[in-house]
């Protein structure tokens, strides 16, 4: 079902009806996903957090925003996103330095910019401003990619990623980086650059390392040997195992997760619900969860590939493998195959930033997939 | 950006996309499987492994102490108790502001900064939740005093502990013993299970000797904790057993009379019941208070107690040897009449000393001048000594030594308690094993009046004169009677036997045990200042107790040595004669003579327990 939008744009389109839902430009299926998960959240956040009901009326309250703001940008043409995408990157890349220059320290990190109402985290705004730049850019060239617009749509990722990692905030960095790597990739990077790339890469990692601060380089050696300091470094890691083993298959039940209830488990509400929900609800529950991840990721690809322009489905292809990378990233650091960083387990912790962005981001997919010419024989 | 359009390139593109959209779909898929594998290692493979660890954190375990069996006498007199004390606690994390508190508790309750110091120490080694004492042992006053002001003082509260206490103080110091905090030493032998919750335990007496029946089984309290280990509800209760009550065959009463009766002497007294073995008098003076030991006493008060010159800390009735001097002598002419078969008619001269043949020194008797002819009765009445110097040399040393055993001398009783001495009657092997000399028969004759190697405890003679009441049965006296508890108690200290020990004939027990009568109620008896007013028939034995060695040119003055080194007084009695009911020792150290200063002792003991137990 891949018709060239430039053909479709020739084609006569009869009026259709429209149901309300369409008229607001929501996509169904999308939508019943995401509720799905934030239906789950909900659920494990309130055995989290000690039954806190305050706790949920606040998450109610970010996640009504984050639902407001989703469905506004639905609302957006496509072609409107991306007329602004450099104006926005711009703005993210300016904030950044600026969060850099006069950012409040919190937690031993400047991540936030205080600008009277709101304490904002511009690289937030870069999760999405920077696929959507490289969208913007790489849409107007054709595969196979040269090299000159990869090295180019390259300097566009690092700059951003480099301030954020400066930060220091390398879970946010490294999600930044895979979402303008996945538009490059799905833009038609030749595979052999994408292997030298990988050369290149492995190659700089001891230049990383020396360029790491001394917590980052704990936390790698942690995921290497989390036993070797068990009441330390080691220790979130050790809890979060021994939380999702002592679950089994079947789980502990709803509210009766020892690990999470008797304070063991660190983290329990932000990035290491995941551990919790594994330890209440077992392999089954898991496996749903995933599951219900892999549905939306499943809607997101038809959207994709229903895309009519090249900046959309460049666009919406980026953020779908980017959301992809954020379950993998939180649940691969709790059940301890990849190195402790603070990313959140989307849509399911505790917070308000990551979920704005996040479906802020499902906006787009979703005004990508209701902004489509539809064609007589759709 | 925007660039000419070209449908083949359009259809590249096109297909391109869909290619990268099909590795990224198969990427997700793979990674997916990855995370899947990883959860079905975690929770399914690892899930015992996990369960495990996920249980020891939470769970932890808590001893109950259980409470200490109680002590009574024969009449239910409690002589330890459990009684509450107060303590003054403080739960740091619940007080607003700990200095402020501190300094106000200062004041309101005289606290020393030795107090605030310990109490400093003891929080930075606890958890903020967990309760921190700041004064043990608050007086009533104090209580009061804090009481009213408590609401100003959240955080801080009394708490009640069950703590050992000795109403009877001195009286019970070295029977009942005391209980104090357990040492290092300790805690290596005990069952560290037990002992979790219990900071006292047994140091001497009783309380030592019974300590694991008196302790009781400690209890467990299973608990569900969170990662600071604060309690978050109690899984499991195995309740603690209590100790089982002991009920001593020791009269109090009589103990007091006992320990009064001494007057201005130190010594000790050891009463038993012949039948039963039952102990119902063992004192040593002077006793101390118990109670300073069980808080744990200031150095400075123990070394006081320790350097004392009347040595309160040293146990006299068990652990105190002296030479038994004349009470042996109703024993030794039972081994003459047993062994040599000696007539009880046959007379011997004493002239004032013993000379043995063919030898220059002179075995002095008591009596100067000499007892003149004397026949066996007579000499135990008059406690001739040249009469037994002769009856020992002829007996020999290693026979003597056998019989004496036959009445526990130099063995130690086996009573119920810790720590008894086993006192000394020699024999030649026994001077040639210790010492690696050879036996002079010079030290035979002394044996035989019961000086020289001869050593004894007040407790050893008590049981050595039940044994003779008995006609020659076997007494093992005890000190616990029952032990009350709703389980069954192992008895710890099961006796040997009632056999007959001593087999003689009736004859040679009538004859000694009635010269031991009119040690009392003769006119020439050594003990005869105590028969005016009896009741009852008493036999008895004086002894005097050498503490130095008179040089064969002095003459043992007592009023021009100090007191120090006066002789000791013995008498050794059981009453009623012809139906014995109690056996006793009575030890004053330089009392000088047992008649007169060691028999009326005994009698008040005799009088008190005979009249008030028709």
């Amino acid at each position: 079902m891949n018709i060239d939008p430039v053909l479709a744009q020739l084609r006569l389109t009869p009026p259709q009806r429209a149901s309300l839902l369409q008229k607001l430009h929501i996509d169904i299926p999308l939508l019943a996903g995401l509720g799905g998960l934030c239906t789950l959240a909900f659920i494990i956040l309130y055995s989290a957090g000690g039954q806190d009901v305050n706790m949920l009326l606040r998450q109610a309250a970010r996640l009504g925003l984050a639902m407001a703001v989703m469905m506004a940008i639905a609302q957006v043409h496509p072609r409107h996103l991306k007329f602004y995408s450099p104006v926005l990157y711009l703005l993210g890349v300016l904030l950044l330095a600026a969060v850099l220059a006069v950012g409040k320290t919190s937690m031993g990190a400047q991540r936030w910019l205080d600008i009277g109402i709101i304490r904002f985290q511009p690289s937030e705004l870069t999760k999405l401003s920077t696929p959507m730049m490289i969208a913007w850019y790489l849409s107007g060239h054709a595969p196979p990619l040269r090299l000159k617009p990869l090295v180019l749509a390259g300097g566009l990722i690092l700059i951003p990623t480099a301030l954020i990692a400066k930060q220091p905030d390398l879970g946010t960095a490294v999600l930044v980086a895979s979402a303008g790597s996945a538009v490059v990739f799905l833009a038609g990077v030749p595979w052999r650059y994408m292997l030298a790339l990988a050369v290149v890469g492995g190659s700089l990692l001891p230049v990383a390392w020396h360029f790491m601060h001394g917590y980052q380089r704990d936390r790698v050696l942690t995921f290497l040997n989390p036993e070797a300091d068990p009441l330390g470094r080691g220790y979130h890691i050790i809890q979060s195992k021994i939380a999702i083993g002592s679950g089994g298959i079947y789980g502990k039940g709803w509210l009766h997760g020892t690990q999470a209830h008797l304070e063991f488990l660190p983290e329990r509400s932000t990035d290491f619900i995941f551990a919790v929900f594994a330890e209440e609800f077992g392999l089954i529950g898991c496996l749903g969860l995933l599951a219900l991840y892999l549905f939306v990721l499943g809607r997101c690809f038809y959207i994709v590939v229903q895309a009519q322009d090249n900046y959309s489905r460049l666009l919406a292809g980026a953020l779908t493998v980017t959301f992809f990378v954020y379950v993998f990233v939180n649940v691969g650091m709790v059940i301890g195959i990849l190195p402790v960083v603070g990313v959140p387990l989307p849509l399911v912790s505790y917070g308000g930033t990551s979920m704005v962005t996040l479906l802020a981001g499902f906006g787009m997919l979703m005004a990508v997939q209701t902004h489509r010419k539809l064609l007589p024989n759709g | 950006m925007s660039r000419p359009f070209d449908l083949k390139e359009k259809f590249y593109e096109n297909r391109l996309f869909l290619n990268r959209i099909a590795a990224s779909v198969m990427f997700i898929l793979l990674a997916t499987t990855g995370l899947v594998a990883r959860l079905i290692y975690l929770q399914v493979m690892g899930h015992e492994h996990y369960s495990t660890l996920s249980r020891d954190n939470q769970v932890k375990i808590s001893p109950l102490a259980p409470s200490r069996g109680l002590i009574f006498d024969r009449n239910g007199e409690v002589l330890a108790d459990n009684t509450a004390t107060y303590s003054l606690e403080i739960i740091p994390e619940q007080v607003p502001d700990l200095e402020a508190t501190l300094s106000e508790l200062k004041k309101l309750l005289n606290l020393s900064d030795d107090d605030l110091n310990r109490f400093r120490i003891q929080k930075n080694q606890r958890k903020s939740f967990e309760s921190v004492p700041l004064r043990l042992e608050l007086t009533e006053e104090e209580t009061a005093r804090f009481a009213v002001k408590m609401p100003y003082f959240p955080g801080v509260e009394i708490r009640t502990r069950f703590m050992r206490s000795y109403p009877y103080g001195h009286l019970t110091s070295h029977v009942v013993g005391y209980v104090a905090r357990i040492n290092e030493s300790e805690l290596q032998s005990l069952d560290p299970a037990q002992y979790r919750g219990t900071y006292h335990i047994g140091k001497s007496g009783i309380e030592k000797a019974y300590e694991s029946v008196l302790h009781g089984k400690t209890g467990y309290e299973e608990y569900e904790t969170n990662v600071q280990g604060r309690a978050i509800q109690v899984l499991n209760t195995t309740d603690p057993v209590a100790g089982a009550d002991l009920y001593l065959s020791l009269d109090i009463r009589l103990q007091k009379t006992a320990y009064d009766a001494l007057g201005e002497f130190n010594g000790s007294v050891a009463a038993i019941d012949p039948v039963t073995g039952k102990v119902l008098v063992l004192v040593s003076k002077p006793g101390f208070d118990p109670n300073p030991f069980i808080h744990g006493i200031s150095k400075q008060d123990y070394d006081i107690l320790q350097n004392a010159p009347d040595r309160p800390l040293y146990d006299r009735a068990l652990r105190g040897v002296y030479p038994p001097g004349s009470t042996v002598k109703p024993f030794v002419s039972l081994a003459g009449l047993k062994i040599l078969d000696i007539s009880p008619a046959r007379r011997v001269l004493c002239p004032g000393y013993y000379r043995l043949p063919n030898a220059e020194h002179k075995y002095r008797d008591w009596r100067k001048q000499g007892h003149g002819s004397v026949d066996l009765k007579s000499a135990i009445i008059q406690s001739c000594d040249v009469f037994f110097y002769d009856l020992a040399h002829h007996i020999g040393i290693d026979p003597l030594h056998d019989f004496m055993q036959l009445f526990g001398f130099g063995e130690r009783t086996g009573i119920d308690l810790v720590g008894e001495k086993p006192g000394l009657f020699p024999s030649k092997e026994w001077k040639k094993k210790k010492r690696r000399q050879v036996w002079y028969p010079g030290e035979t004759i002394i044996a035989g009046i019961g000086q020289g190697y001869v050593q004894v405890t007040p407790i050893q003679l008590a049981r050595a004169t039940a044994i003779l009441a008995n006609h020659g049965r076997n007494v093992e006296p005890r000190v616990v009677d029952t032990m009350k508890a709703p389980y069954e108690i192992e008895n710890l200290y099961p006796k040997s036997g009632d056999e007959i020990v001593a087999d003689l004939k009736p004859e040679h027990w009538r004859t000694v045990i009635d010269a031991m009568v009119d040690v009392v109620h003769s006119a020439r008896g050594t003990a005869k200042g105590i028969a005016p007013g009896l009741s009852y028939t008493v036999a008895g034995k004086t002894g005097t107790a050498q503490v130095f060695t008179v040089r064969q040119d002095q003459e043992y003055k007592s009023l021009k040595i100090t007191k120090t080194m006066r002789d000791h007084a013995w008498f050794i009695a059981f009453a009623p004669a012809e139906a014995p009911r109690i056996a006793i020792a009575v030890l004053a150290e330089n009392g000088g003579h047992g008649g007169s200063v060691a028999a009326p002792i005994a009698r008040a003991v005799m009088d008190q327990y005979l009249l008030e137990n028709p």
